[in-house]
């Protein structure tokens, strides 16, 4: 296997193109790559389609910057702040520019890239019967059961592949074989599904280490494109076991971003007037090692012996 | 003890919650609801999050959102979204509980667009896990704070279905079982009853009369035959409430 290592700003370079499909945050709430928003914003990105179950605030700062010409979500804010403005702003007035949105459930999104992951036609499912997502989304499809004797309505949820799929880990070696854990939301359905993986390491580990725990493995290396090791790569979200949650920059960025001017402001503050995440790192200072985990709970060892 | 009205709702929630139900918990006030639940009455209560965590312990600190360390730490389960949403399709799930923007008179949950959805007033946030929880848990508890802008006749879009246009429509629609079996919020609690499934007023909490319930409704609300008032919240909801949530963040 080669080595796959690059910096953030070459493998986002190399790899995502103006009007691709990308995942940034599979993970619902934690794990969501805020230093790959900020540097596709950096690299000025347009006509983007992002795609994600809920990616907090990141979705609604790149529709603020106007690198978003679509969404395919199930839902779009600022979790612990609430509507995103900037959504809003795109939705309601055309500011910076008109979106198009595909309403998912969470359920249907994850079934979507499931789908696209594996190969299948679609993926049948129960939920969003009756809702109005089914006619707001005009992908999906309700059919009768070809296999019940009784009426059995059944919605059609088409694959999804994403190009590029970027997902934050605690570790991995630079083959592109990672270990990921806390909660999974849809990381593992979104690397397989996509066609390039780009990963944002906490760590870079000997390829042993990864060997050592394989279950804690999610998708092999073979579908990863490039290893990225950025520190802090979700900050301001939290990740499992280094980072706490900085809840008082979304709140900040929640402020802010109320109006066009404040967002513009908050832009060229944390984003455009800092060159990259080593940068943003250093602005933070001392805030962001207020953040870290330090208090340690480990697993105990596992036996994998093969005789 | 004095207590506000977002703490009486948030225990008059966690009431809903019986002990050693398995509980699919949404986001924001559900999971301060189902945490007051668990310290007090439901020990023994299950959660899931769509974030892909179960857990029957409490959290180790206060949660901001789900997925925050805090509840990753001795969790029963950590998973895929697909895999927990999934055993919701399954069945095995009792109570879902979410919050909402808009909720109609038969229980229908908007919080995905005021208006006309394609040139919406506003654009809310979106459905996250709310729409599959309300489709297929056996019973939906819906917290939202009482306006009549809120509570509204009907929904502008059925982001989580309820009992859709009453009566037996949301069988019609496909769905097997649920529906809403009580909308809480700061002025009262509504159930669905008889054949039309209609929310009617249950209870109304301390501070309000049936009357002001009605006024704050934006449907002409009928009581429900075994209304009464609600109980104030007990030292030890309101106790426990504060221990999840020392800095009053959802209060």
């Amino acid at each position: 296997m080669e080595p796959k290592l690059a910096s953030l700003r070459e493998a986002l370079a190399a790899h995502v193109r103006d009007g691709d499909r990308i995942v940034l945050g599979a993970c619902l709430e934690p794990h969501i790559p805020f230093a790959a928003t900020y540097e596709l914003i950096r690299q000025g990105r347009r006509d983007l389609e992002v795609i994600a179950p809920i990616s907090d605030a990141s979705t609604d700062i790149l529709v603020g910057a106007g690198c978003v010409r679509r969404v395919t979500g199930a839902w779009v804010g600022n979790v612990s702040g609430g509507l995103g403005h900037n959504y809003r702003r795109a939705f309601e007035e055309g500011i910076p520019h008109r979106i198009e949105v595909r309403d998912h459930s969470n359920f249907s999104l994850g079934m979507a890239l499931m789908a696209g992951a594996y190969g299948m036609p679609f993926a049948p499912v129960r939920s969003l019967l009756g809702s109005d997502i089914l006619r707001s989304n005009p992908e999906l499809r309700v059919i009768e059961n070809p296999l019940a004797d009784e009426p059995d309505p059944v919605v059609l949820v088409p694959p999804l592949c994403p190009d590029v799929a970027v997902i934050p880990v605690q570790r991995a070696d630079p083959y592109g074989n990672a270990h990921h854990w806390g909660n999974q939301g849809v990381v593992q359905e979104a690397a397989l599904a996509a066609r390039k993986v780009i990963l944002l390491a906490e760590e870079i580990v000997e390829p042993e280490v990864i060997g050592a725990d394989p279950n804690r493995v999610l998708f092999p290396g073979f579908v990863v494109t490039a290893v990225v090791h950025e520190p802090a790569a979700v900050h301001p979200s939290p990740m499992t076991g280094v980072w706490r949650r900085d809840t008082a920059f979304f709140q900040d960025y929640h402020a802010r971003s109320r109006t066009r001017e404040g967002f513009e402001a908050w832009l060229e503050e944390w984003v455009l007037s800092v060159p990259d995440h080593a940068a943003y790192r250093a602005k933070l200072g001392p805030r962001l090692e207020a953040l870290r985990i330090r208090r340690r709970v480990l697993s105990p060892p596992v036996n994998y012996a093969g005789d | 003890m004095a207590y506000s009205t977002q703490e009486l709702m948030i225990i008059a929630a966690a009431r809903e919650i019986a002990d050693r139900e398995v509980v699919f918990v949404g986001m924001r006030l559900p999971i301060m609801a189902f945490g007051v639940a668990r310290a007090t009455h439901a020990p023994d209560a299950v959660g899931l999050f769509e974030c892909g965590l179960v857990r029957h312990t409490p959290a180790s600190g206060m949660l901001y959102t789900m997925g925050d360390p805090p509840n990753q730490e001795g969790a029963a389960w950590a998973t895929g979204t697909v895999q927990l949403l999934g055993l919701l399709q399954g069945g095995r799930v009792d109570v879902g509980f979410i919050g909402g923007a808009e909720v109609d008179r038969f229980g229908n949950v908007n919080t995905s667009y005021i208006g006309d959805p394609r040139r919406p007033k506003v654009k809310l946030p979106g459905s996250g896990g709310a729409a599959d929880i309300a489709a297929m848990a056996h019973r939906l508890l819906v917290i939202i704070n009482h306006e009549r802008r809120r509570l509204v006749e009907r929904v502008d879009y059925v982001t989580s279905v309820g009992h859709l246009d009453g009566g037996a429509s949301r069988r019609r629609a496909g769905l097997r079982r649920g529906g809403t079996a009580a909308v809480i919020t700061d002025k009262a609690i509504l159930r669905p009853w008889g054949p039309e499934r209609e929310l009617h007023l249950a209870s109304w909490h301390p501070g309000t009369t049936p009357d002001e319930v009605r006024d704050a409704t934006g449907w002409d609300l009928r009581l429900h035959p075994e209304a009464r008032p609600t109980p104030p919240p007990t030292e030890a909801e309101l106790a426990a409430l504060r221990r999840l949530d020392p800095e009053g963040f959802w209060r």
